[in-house]
């Protein structure tokens, strides 16, 4: 019983065709991100997005307290690829859209940017 | 275990695993080691208080300039990395002026006094804060005898990519690791070097052809409060420590 419910579930799920149809059925819109401004990421997109907290949560340690440098998960290379105009920093181009579209969507908090800051290099130039 | 301590045993095992580290694993491929803070160095700095103009503050705005620490005009609270310290001798009335930051022990208190680890000696030395574990607890503020850490009271922004800092953390000189990693110097000696009197030269202490080390030879040098036995990286010369 329970098995037939799962490969019903397991059907619907299929026969509801993408999740891009969401929205147009009704339900709540996916989120949109924006546009990076590199040509490829250091993964695929499914594997970033499942796993890129655990990317930079494993380098910020290897760069912080062993000092190994340019490593591939760099989070001020996300910074510099993904910024796009911030309204909440007047404009400036932020990561801040980018990270918020999907952690506001899945009530995500995180606190990266209290500390580092989410400008890109344009807007923050190292002297 | 052939009545060997087990420590002996232990070691062995170490270094056999270490000795493998290196291996070839196949043509063309190796295990590398992995890069990063350097624990054949111990990187320090010498300032000769000979040079270091008492009205001179240039070492100062330097650090906050490049580390992005300016305060609120709130001396009590406001963060500081690097200060000047004048002295005088109160039997002969000379003065000397030194600059005194988080001095980067060899054997730091504030690491050991510290309940989560954020407060860590890297391998090469340098006495940092691990901002992503600090529970702004200030134990180490309390421990450190020349006052070298500063707690953030407030809200930050626009910090320098390459400084975080935030609001509930406790912070300190990080000796610029972001420029010593990238073969740099430190900005109070660079800043100090083209527009003060350079007094301060930064370096490994452990190199003994390096600048510090010839000085140190040259002229003997000192330590702040040398009898606490904490064996500071940052030596001065020119003043009776």
């Amino acid at each position: 019983m329970i098995r037939s419910g799962i490969i019903l579930v397991f059907l619907a799920v299929f026969l509801a065709g993408p999740p891009a149809s969401s929205a147009e059925q009704g339900g709540v819109p996916f989120p949109v991100l924006a546009k990076a401004q590199g040509e490829k990421c250091v993964a695929p997109a499914e594997d970033m997005r499942r796993n890129h907290g655990d990317y930079l949560l494993h380098q910020r340690d290897e760069t912080a307290r062993l000092g190994i440098r340019g490593g591939k998960y760099s989070l001020k290379k996300c910074i510099e690829c993904h910024a796009s105009p911030d309204a909440e920093a007047a404009g400036a181009a932020t990561v801040r859209p980018f990270c918020a579209a999907c952690h506001d969507y899945a009530a995500v908090s995180i606190n990266c940017f209290e500390c580092h800051t989410p400008k890109a290099s344009g807007g923050n130039p190292k002297p | 275990m052939n009545g060997q301590p087990m420590d002996k045993v232990r070691r062995k095992v170490l270094a056999c695993a270490a000795a493998t580290a290196g291996l070839v694993l196949a043509p063309g491929v190796t295990l590398l080691a992995a890069q990063g803070a350097d624990s054949k160095k111990r990187w320090g700095l010498l300032i000769d208080a000979s040079k270091c103009a008492k009205d001179c503050e240039v070492c100062v705005v330097a650090c906050r300039d490049e580390n992005g620490w300016s305060g609120h005009q709130r001396p009590a609270t406001d963060p500081q990395w690097i200060r000047k310290v004048n002295l005088r001798d109160p039997a002969t009335g000379f003065t000397w002026s030194l600059p005194v930051m988080c001095q980067h022990c060899t054997s730091p208190p504030c690491v050991d006094v510290c309940p989560t680890g954020a407060s860590f000696k890297r391998a090469d030395g340098i006495v940092l804060v691990d901002k992503h574990i600090c529970i702004g607890c200030r134990y180490c503020m309390m421990a450190c005898p020349y006052k070298g850490r500063s707690f953030v009271h407030e809200k930050i922004t626009n910090q320098k990519p390459y400084a975080p800092r935030g609001m509930g953390t406790v912070e300190s000189c990080t000796m610029c690791v972001h420029r010593i990693d990238a073969g740099g110097v430190p900005a109070c000696v660079e800043a100090c070097a083209s527009q003060g009197g350079g007094a301060i030269i930064s370096g490994d202490l452990n190199d003994p052809s390096g600048d510090i080390a010839r000085e140190a030879a040259k002229y003997g040098v000192g330590r702040i409060r040398s009898d606490l036995g904490l064996e500071p990286g940052v030596l001065y010369r020119g003043a009776p420590l």
